[in-house]
């Protein structure tokens, strides 16, 4: 481990008291040096550390940015207008400005998965001690921190060497952030490969919140077999106090659970969870319930079902306190990023606090103590839910067909409507009596409120749209597998081959928010294709619920169908958001344990390895936030291909291959140094898909490597050619570009494989051992 | 007819599409141009007007005017299935960053589009490739064809209801030589 502590070695030392020999003493933490792999070239990388990597990567799959807005107006010299090639006062052009704003959004979705993780290492240390030894999987997981050990070379041991970590991730966001600022870089690829730089640092701060609550709270180790938890709004037991913990960080809400069950209440309160939280929630205690994905906040609040809103951090709802007032639920914040503007009680008695809150005097309050925030969220519940019986501000159905006569048709909610829903047309049927396109609305609405906003009379829409969906609200009791964290070592060790080599096609990781252009069973449908058809399908998040809250014509849900294995057919719940650095995690594992590539401080090996050979693919259907941003930046730096659906086209820059150049697609061949145009394999390394039939064709698409043998192309081929039939009704039309041999045509489309080569003048071409680095050449030709 | 933004928030705009006030601006401008294409994206198989899908309105269009389609998501074999064959298919984005590169010589490679008309897709997603397109080929020509008024193109029809939406496809299905 580097240190930069003080550190005095003496080797040999006479004094008047005696001889000293081979003292080596460390100031603020114990040296380890037990990591007996050799370092790499690149431990903690700067952010032009990797920069040739990155346009190598940026060389092959060109920026195509839409700006949002046409102008930038970040400093006082501004509004400049930067329309079609017009630079601003600081000499910025929009290709530039656009890659800044993409590189800040990574930067703060890096900030706050780091921020998070600091918060829960400081808290665990502050706990368990700096020794408490890290064990995310016992003997089953020996490379325990992929991410890690192969960006900062550093194999961390117990919670004190994650703050090591965490240093340096803190540093690199630090002097990303400063590269924003107005007169600093000058160059859009420059503002790119920053991007991909915190991508990349975005993982590893993940990887240390994961792991530290993983080792700590007594969550499942990489286990395949995770037990079954209630999902969905019905499966809360409303005839007791509920509790609503909503966000990411699950310290509070462990002060929760333990309170509960020190006070021997926990069977008689329900503790709820809406988005990342309520995955750890579950990962931490049994009797957790996952309510839904983030977009169900105001449906599950406004229903009158919270008894206590608890909040931690990000994804939240900022005007949570005004809803929860609605319904007269009181509000405990529990992060100091999110303080809502409650005074803070930390330092009061706990009796006072709960006092307050339970007569209304106060509507909510600020605790930076997890431990008092249990304590008051759990009396505050049993005390207030017998007079607020479950008091909530949804209409009558009678009521709805009045509200709605008062609806003059102006359009503005649907204007309003990310979604560009037709609820004037649901407004005027409901009027007339019929709920029934309301009805429909409940399942694709993302609750997001804006078309209330807009509504010049007032009509509470989304509440409407609530009612009206009450009855499909009643039979949300589904099913989701709990995190299990990381994939084993084992796992790795016996798919590497399959996935590599032959059978497995490919690994579809659907991850990220709910913000889907057509509710959540778009992504149950993706997921359960991929899965049935011998993919690895790995979940995380909001994600991860939308796929659990669905059932097949056996009535079974997802994770019910399928194993929680990582294996070919797996349905895997890897957890929260921080749990996504488990996917870039066994991407690197795979090229460390089965292809035996050496990890430690050795990016670019390892991305160009994965890169080039394994068949993995990221969708974020409904992605929205900046997290989900550097998260996909992170694997963009490792080469893997991110999907988002057509919110994602907001993001404003895609990162797209041309199939039909051919110099786009060279590669070398490290057995020889020839270069190799082994087609467009993956096409491209961010793009957004229109639609759920467009996305299953580009997922078994992008599953397609250089590297795949015969054998595992044809299969891909034969996916590829299939779903395309189904879902395009027509043959993919650039086949061509994929066979390198004859013997990647699949047995049973050999007739149309053939019209279809000779059509294009095809040749066979060779399989390559494919590398974009030129050091990894073995025998380079003179 | 408005000439706002369809979607409120979309207002951001330096430089704003001129509104296409009669259908017939619309066909004079495609009969200008030497190398049009018209991209139609999924939403036409979502709005209905007068009983009929959107799509019907474009096959119409497309085969009155001979305008190439690149159809986008799965929309090939939407038109297919109605008996018309697209001059090609792909991904919404992938086509955007083609006519914005003034090197690509077309779907038949035969010289690049100078004038791209869209249609269908959803609506912020239709305003981003437009936004790209005005800011990185300044020098090609946009427009759109849906009810709903896009500010990022050259020229846009205004926001409209169904009926007036059909009922301009219809006319300018009309006034080329294979609609009449």
């Amino acid at each position: 481990m580097t240190s930069k502590n003080v550190h005095v070695k003496i080797d040999e030392m006479k004094t008047s008291s005696g001889l000293i020999k081979n003292l080596e003493l460390s100031i603020g933490k114990v040296i380890n040096e037990n990591y007996a792999e050799p370092m790499g070239p690149t431990p903690m990388p700067s952010m032009t550390t990797l920069r040739d990597w990155d346009m190598k990567l940026l060389n092959k799959y060109k920026p195509f940015y839409m700006p949002d807005c046409d102008s930038c107006c970040l400093c006082t010299f501004g509004k400049c207008d930067l329309t079609a090639g017009k630079r601003g006062a600081c000499g910025l052009d929009i290709a530039t400005q656009s890659s800044r704003i993409v590189m800040l959004a990574c930067a703060i979705g890096a900030a706050c998965h780091t921020a998070h993780s600091r918060h829960l290492v400081h808290h665990l240390i502050e706990k368990y001690g700096r020794r408490y030894p890290l064990d995310i999987g016992g003997l089953n997981i020996k490379v325990e921190a992929p991410v890690s050990r192969l960006v900062t070379g550093i194999k961390p041991e117990t919670l004190g060497d994650l703050e090591d970590i965490l240093t340096y991730a803190e540093e690199q966001i630090t002097q990303v952030l400063a590269v924003g600022h107005t007169g600093q870089e000058g160059s859009n690829l420059d503002f790119e490969s920053k991007a991909f730089h915190i991508g990349m640092v975005d993982h590893v701060g993940m990887e240390v919140g994961d792991i530290a609550q993983i080792s700590t709270l007594g969550y499942p180790k990489a286990e395949a077999d995770t037990p079954l938890v209630k999902l969905g709004i019905s499966s809360v037991d409303r005839t007791k106090p509920v509790i609503m913990c909503i966000g990411h960080n699950v310290v509070p809400s462990v002060g929760i659970i333990d309170y509960a069950k020190d006070t021997k209440v926990d069977e008689k309160i329900e503790v709820v969870g809406l988005c990342c939280t309520s995955h750890d929630m579950a990962r931490y205690y049994n009797r957790a319930r996952i309510v839904g994905p983030i977009s169900w906040e105001l449906r599950f609040i406004r229903a009158g079902l919270a008894d206590v809103v608890v909040l931690d951090e990000q994804c939240i709802r900022t005007d949570i306190y005004e809803e929860a007032a609605k319904v007269n639920a009181p509000v405990i914040a529990a992060s100091e990023k999110n303080c809502m503007g409650f005074k803070n009680r930390t330092d009061d008695p706990a009796d006072e606090i709960v006092s307050d809150l339970v007569s209304g005097k106060v509507q909510g309050v600020l605790i930076l103590d997890p431990e008092k925030v249990g304590e008051v969220a759990v009396r505050v519940a049993q005390l207030v839910a017998p007079t607020r019986k479950r008091k909530n501000v949804l209409p009558s159905i009678e009521e709805i067909t009045q509200i709605a006569k008062t609806c003059t048709q102006c359009k503005q909610c649907q204007r309003n409507c990310p979604q560009d829903y037709a609820i004037p047309a649901a407004m005027k049927a409901a009027a007339a009596g019929d709920l029934s396109l309301l009805t429909d609305l409940y399942e694709y609405c993302i609750g997001c409120g804006r078309c209330e906003e807009a509504c010049p009379q007032k009509i509470m829409i989304h509440s409407l749209i609530v009612k009206a969906g009450e009855k499909a609200m009643e039979c949300e009791d589904n099913l989701c597998r709990v995190g299990r964290g990381a994939v084993s070592d084992v796992e790795i060790r016996n798919v590497g081959s399959p996935i590599v080599l032959v059978e497995i096609p490919g690994i579809v990781a659907i991850v990220g928010c709910s913000n889907y252009p057509k509710g959540g069973k778009d992504v149950y449908d993706i997921a359960r294709e991929f899965a049935l058809r011998r993919y690895i399908v790995v979940l995380s998040g909001c994600s991860a619920m939308s796929a659990g809250s669905y059932r097949n014509s056996e009535g079974k849900t997802l994770y019910e169908e399928f194993s929680g294995e990582f294996t070919a057919g797996g349905v895997l719940n890897v957890g929260s958001c921080v749990a996504n650095s488990h996917i870039a995690g066994a991407a690197i594992k795979v090229a460390n344990i089965f292809a035996k590539r050496n990890l430690r401080g050795n990016y670019e090996e390892i991305a160009d390895y994965i890169h080039n050979r394994l068949g993995a693919v990221g969708l974020a259907w409904g992605a929205y936030s900046q997290k989900a941003a550097a998260i996909g930046a992170g694997f963009w730096r490792l080469g893997i291909p991110v999907l988002v659906g057509p919110h994602g086209s907001k993001y404003r820059r895609m990162l797209l291959g041309r199939k039909e150049d051919p110099q786009n697609w060279e590669v070398l061949d490290a057995r020889t140094g020839d270069k190799v145009n082994v087609g467009p394999a993956p096409e491209h390394l961010f793009n957004t898909i229109e639609t759920k039939e467009e996305c299953m064709v580009a997922i078994a698409k992008l599953c397609i490597r250089p590297n795949d043998t015969w054998k595992g192309r044809s299969i891909k081929l034969s996916h590829y050619v299939d779903l395309s039939k189904r879902y395009l009704g027509v043959m993919p039309n650039d086949l061509h570009l994929y066979v390198r041999t004859m013997a990647d045509v699949p047995m049973t489309m050999k007739d149309e494989f053939v019209k279809i080569l000779e059509a294009n003048n095809w040749k066979e071409t060779v399989i390559p051992d494919p590398t974009m680095l030129p050091r990894m050449v073995r025998k380079m030709k003179e | 007819m408005s000439c706002e933004p369809w979607q409120c928030a979309e207002i951001a705009t330096s430089k704003k599409a001129n509104p296409i006030q009669k259908p017939e601006i619309a066909v004079a401008m495609i009969k200008k141009a030497s190398r049009p294409i018209l991209v139609v994206g999924s939403n036409v198989t979502e709005r209905w007007m007068e009983g009929k899908q959107a799509i019907e309105y474009i096959i119409d269009l497309a085969n009155a005017s001979k305008v190439p389609v690149v159809a986008t998501a799965h929309m090939v074999g939407e038109f297919i299935k109605r008996g018309y064959q697209p001059a090609a298919f792909m991904n919404a984005f992938e086509i955007g960053q083609r006519v914005a590169d003034p090197a690509w010589q077309g779907l038949d490679g035969k010289g690049r589009p100078d004038l791209v008309i869209m249609v269908g897709m959803p609506y912020y997603m239709q305003a981003l490739i437009l936004a790209g397109l005005k800011h990185f080929a300044p020098d090609l020509r946009t427009m759109t064809l849906d009810n709903m008024f896009h500010a990022h193109a050259s020229w846009s029809f205004p926001n409209a209801s169904f009926e007036e939406w059909a009922t301009n496809l219809k006319v300018m299905t009309s006034k080329f030589e294979g609609g009449q």
